[in-house]
């Protein structure tokens, strides 16, 4: 029945002349999350394949229709959870958006700090993941190690480490401390060597490079027309990144390019993650500069009918306890609307499309994710490659299940 | 000379006239919805018209309105021109009872399975598309959950009262 609804058709100089079924996944280890392709394989070649998604969709645009808004951050969380913080700050821009709230320029900057530091864990987790699916383990146990620097630093301002609900709407919720700066800045001065190590472990590597050179590649003109975004399009050759083409966060004031590839192949994507590493580190040290000039104290917008108080002013202060009552009770005024908004997500371009009707909750919000739709290329991708190509292409793709399935 | 708003819409109504309707510019995005048939018509023209480009599918999502009687179902498609960085939205209204929009599968790959995503929560029905099944849900459900007629939490309780915190029950 399977090769009826595939259409197989046995290449040319096949040596098996038969072609067999294999599962690969959904909780296969070498797919690093919950995804199923059904792959014909004649041999050790891919004759086609058919994805199966959706094993951990969890209805979160449902859910979200009857959550006030300051109670979504959580669940985008849990999109893109290597890297959180920039899905969080994408949606409470979304919301600023629709309010039209006025965002200190010292907020912006701090939200910088985070999105490049949850960009550097994210690019750093899938770069070390296509080096332990092609043999290499080392460079992956290196990198960790400031991925767990990243996490503490996560821990340090808002608390938690993995999923992070960093922010509120208007800013944060606390003003980062003195020792969130120092571990911004231990890592800013070691992750620089242990990233030139990691890459002189890999990039000039000769294994590494048969195993990704030549895979998984795709030209920019069918990238696009899959709706690629992120890395795997400017690995293709199409430099479009949403920090530049609408600027959010005031990211119009610093000064970064855009790392682009050419072939679209899984070298290609290796290598644009690793120099946009580089690019978020120098984001990042432009934006401890900037700060240093602006008023330390500020790390929200005055803006008391949309923003959390504090909790303990909630407990000693009138007017904190009015405004928490009424955020929380959904009795402040949201203005009807739809808004489009989108963040340059680790792997994509992350949208919001909200539409207020004036409730407590959206009347509908959709999340663009970036992965979802990039995926469905999969299976044109890995046609006609070897079996373990399939494998290093899917990771090199930055596929995660609970973005893909929301 | 980049792409205004203004002469896309003048680009559009000089080609499509009457069929186009409701323009306006909801935080700068050109927003605009087409008569039903004609979904397909437009998004062919702004691909291939050499002053539009809109050559980047975005998101294609659909948005239920209960009380919009014979046009309860709205698909919102974002296009994206790449060269002179415009975006856009375009809506087409259609009635829940025969949900039937043209796909957009013959203009981007993505297309696929943000329609089939589409159906999934909605019902709409791509008409066209290759393989319209369900993409997120189990394949042997029923009915398609993001419709407002199904409520998120059971709206008989009666130990929390909405009415006086908002939005009324009206789901």
């Amino acid at each position: 029945m399977l090769d009826q609804k595939q259409h197989i058709k046995l290449p040319e100089g096949s040596i098996e002349k038969n072609t067999t079924t294999l599962n690969l996944g959904p909780t296969h280890p070498a797919t690093h999350g919950v995804f199923q392709n059904i792959l014909e394989i004649d041999g050790e070649r891919v004759v086609s394949a058919v994805s199966t998604v959706g094993y951990i969709h969890r209805a979160f645009e449902k859910i979200a229709e009857r959550r006030p808004y300051y109670q979504i951050t959580p669940l985008t969380d849990r999109l893109n959870y290597c890297s959180a913080p920039i899905n969080n700050m994408g949606w409470i821009m979304t919301v600023e958006k629709l309010l039209g709230l006025e965002i200190p320029k010292r907020v912006d900057y701090l939200r910088v700090i985070i999105m490049e530091l949850a960009r550097i864990a994210d690019h750093l987790i899938c770069s070390a993941v296509m080096g332990v699916d092609t043999g290499a383990l080392t460079g992956f146990v290196y990198l960790m190690t400031y991925r767990e620097l990243i996490y503490e630093i996560y821990e340090e301002i808002c608390g938690s480490r993995l999923t992070t609900n960093i922010g509120r709407i208007g800013g944060f919720e606390r003003n980062f401390t003195p020792a969130a700066f120092e571990k911004i800045e231990r890592f800013l001065k070691e992750y620089p060597a242990a990233l030139t190590e990691f890459e002189t472990l890999l990039t000039r590597n000769r294994i590494f490079m048969e195993r990704t050179q030549g895979v998984g590649a795709i030209s920019a003109e069918r990238a696009m027309s899959y709706g690629f975004t992120g890395p795997n399009l400017r690995a293709a050759g199409v430099d479009y990144d949403v920090r530049i083409a609408s600027p959010y966060s005031s990211y119009q004031d610093f000064d970064f390019s855009i790392p682009v590839g050419t072939t679209g192949d899984c070298y290609d994507r290796y290598q644009v993650r690793n120099a946009e590493m580089w690019e978020s580190i120098s984001i990042i040290r432009q934006a401890m500069d900037k700060l240093k000039g602006l008023p330390d104290d500020v790390y929200h917008a005055d803006v008391p009918a949309y923003y959390l108080p504090d909790k303990k002013d909630v407990y000693t202060k009138m007017e904190a306890l009015i405004y928490h009552f009424k955020i929380v009770m959904g009795e402040t005024d949201i203005l009807p609307g739809e808004v489009y908004h989108s963040v340059e997500g680790a792997n994509g371009e992350l949208g919001f499309y909200l539409i207020s009707d004036g409730g407590r909750s959206p009347y509908r919000l959709h999340f663009r994710r970036p992965c979802f739709i990039y995926y469905q290329a999969y299976p044109e991708l890995i046609k006609g490659a070897m079996l373990s190509d399939a494998i290093v292409c899917m990771s090199s793709l930055n596929l995660i299940a609970g973005e893909l399935d929301a | 000379m980049s792409l205004t708003n203004e002469r896309i819409q003048q680009r559009l109504t000089e080609k499509f006239g009457d069929v186009l309707t409701g323009f306006e510019e909801p935080f700068g995005m050109l927003t605009f919805t087409a008569q039903k048939d004609y979904n397909l018509k437009v998004m062919q023209f702004l691909f291939d018209d050499e002053e539009l480009r809109f050559r980047f599918l975005t998101d294609i999502t659909a948005v239920h309105y209960p009380e919009r009687k014979g046009e309860e179902l709205c698909v919102v498609y974002h296009l994206h021109n790449f060269v002179d960085n415009v975006r856009l939205r375009l809506k087409v209204y259609t009635p829940v009872a025969s949900p039937k929009v043209f796909t957009a599968t013959s203009l981007y790959e993505s297309a696929n399975w943000m329609e089939r995503e589409t159906y999934d929560f909605f019902g709409v029905d791509f008409v066209g598309h290759p393989n319209l099944i369900r993409v997120l849900n189990v394949d042997e459900m029923t009915y398609f959950p993001m419709r407002k007629e199904f409520p998120l939490e059971d709206p008989m309780r009666t130990d929390k009262d909405d009415e006086m915190f908002g939005r009324g029950g009206h789901f």
